[in-house]
């Protein structure tokens, strides 16, 4: 079982704006967190500072390993996507775990497109598989669903039940419902 | 890890269509000197170091756009953060994969841009040695304005104001590679460049 993740006082200073402060949460192992609130509230910045991206201005973050997809997938256009996963999925020690996350996305027939080929929906899975792949326990999603049809969506939500079966957690930044079942509530703005 | 990276790097530069540039660059300038200069042989071959340790510095900085730009836009650097790799290591790696993507080819050209410079066979060798010696320091210098202008518009042409005097020592013993002592102090101009290069590279890649 991994360790739950904990936040406390944190705040966030983007430029000279205070985007939030004071945020408190704690997810445990298997659960799940929505992050929500409207455009520009801090929702990518909370899970940029999560995914140690971005240094807190105050506060403690503890938690597991974790892995992290934001808008920006990170696949290069020349390269095939199965070289590209490969490569993470070798950085992240779990290239024994890439061809079930491939399949588990529905990308594992595109192994040998090459990246600049894939439709946004495609590169969106692309970035979920990897995520799935790199065994971290703690997920961090920046608007997974954003682009991907509703079988796709359904592919995701299996893929999220499962890793939190498995004593995983998900913390994602939506609008509306990704399929994550009662999820715990966190508003900015 | 840091196998992984430089790996990578290479076979993304190995694919880039402008691998080529940098050499033909170079060979370009060596092949347009003599027509600038006319026909003088021994004024061309007294002068011919000094064009192609120049012609060198701009071929390494060709590329500077490519060099990590593109990879803060598309999420690359946040994936590699997010995985606790230090932006050093990036950067070495990128380093390494840099010279070997634009110095390795403008060795291997010496022979037929000192032709065209008409450079004998000996001084041919004193510069690929000096060469060798210094394009790490060219290499490193080109990532670490990389660093600094990625994100920005119209980077390049900063790029080149910020490494063009940072290369100075580089190209001072380099062209004086047959006076004494000048290798040495190039291999230690070259050795400082690459031992500073990751931290002030990395810095620039933290995000705010």
């Amino acid at each position: 079982m991994s360790e739950p993740l904990h936040v406390e006082g944190l705040a966030c200073l983007r430029g000279d704006r205070l985007l939030f402060e004071d945020v408190d949460f704690m997810v445990a192992p298997g659960g799940a967190l929505h992050l929500e609130g409207p455009n520009g509230s801090g929702k990518s910045s909370l899970l940029r500072l999560l995914a140690g991206l971005l240094p807190p201005f105050a506060g403690r973050i503890t938690g597991p390993e974790r892995s992290f997809l934001g808008h920006e997938v990170a696949l290069k256009p020349r390269m095939t996507l199965g070289a590209e996963l490969s490569h993470w999925a070798r950085l992240d020690g779990g290239l024994d775990r890439l061809p079930a996350a491939m399949a588990a996305m529905n990308v594992a027939g595109l192994a040998e497109v090459p990246c600049r080929h894939l439709s946004s929906g495609q590169r969106r899975r692309a970035g979920l598989a990897r995520v799935l792949t790199s065994g971290a326990a703690l997920w961090l999603l920046d608007e997974p669903t954003a682009g991907l049809d509703t079988a796709s969506s359904a592919l995701l939500a299996q893929a999220m039940a499962a890793h939190r079966a498995g004593g995983g957690m998900v913390v994602a930044a939506v609008h509306g419902d990704i399929g994550l079942a009662s999820p715990q509530l966190l508003r900015l703005g | 890890m840091l196998w992984t990276l430089f790996r990578r790097d290479v076979s993304l530069i190995a694919r880039s269509p402008a691998v080529w540039m940098p050499v033909m660059f170079f060979v370009l300038v060596a092949a347009l000197f003599p027509f600038a200069v006319g026909p003088d042989a021994r004024l061309l071959a007294r002068i011919a170091p000094g064009i192609l340790w120049v012609s060198a510095l701009l071929a390494a900085l060709l590329p500077v756009e490519t060099l990590l730009a593109p990879d803060m836009e598309d999420g690359t650097l946040d994936q590699l953060a997010a995985r606790g790799i230090a932006m050093e290591w990036v950067v070495t790696a990128r380093i390494a994969a840099h010279w070997l993507g634009f110095a390795v080819p403008l060795l291997l050209a010496i022979p037929v841009a000192g032709v065209l410079v008409g450079l004998d066979a000996a001084a041919g060798w004193r510069l690929a040695l000096a060469l060798a010696i210094g394009t790490p320091a060219l290499a490193a210098l080109a990532v670490v304005a990389a660093a600094l202008t990625a994100g920005l518009r119209g980077g390049g042409a900063l790029a080149g104001l910020i490494v063009l005097p940072l290369a100075l020592p580089v190209l001072i013993f380099g062209v004086g590679a047959e006076q004494a002592g000048a290798l040495q102090l190039l291999g230690a101009a070259s050795l400082v460049s690459l031992a500073v290069a990751p931290f002030a590279a990395g810095a620039a890649l933290k995000p705010e």
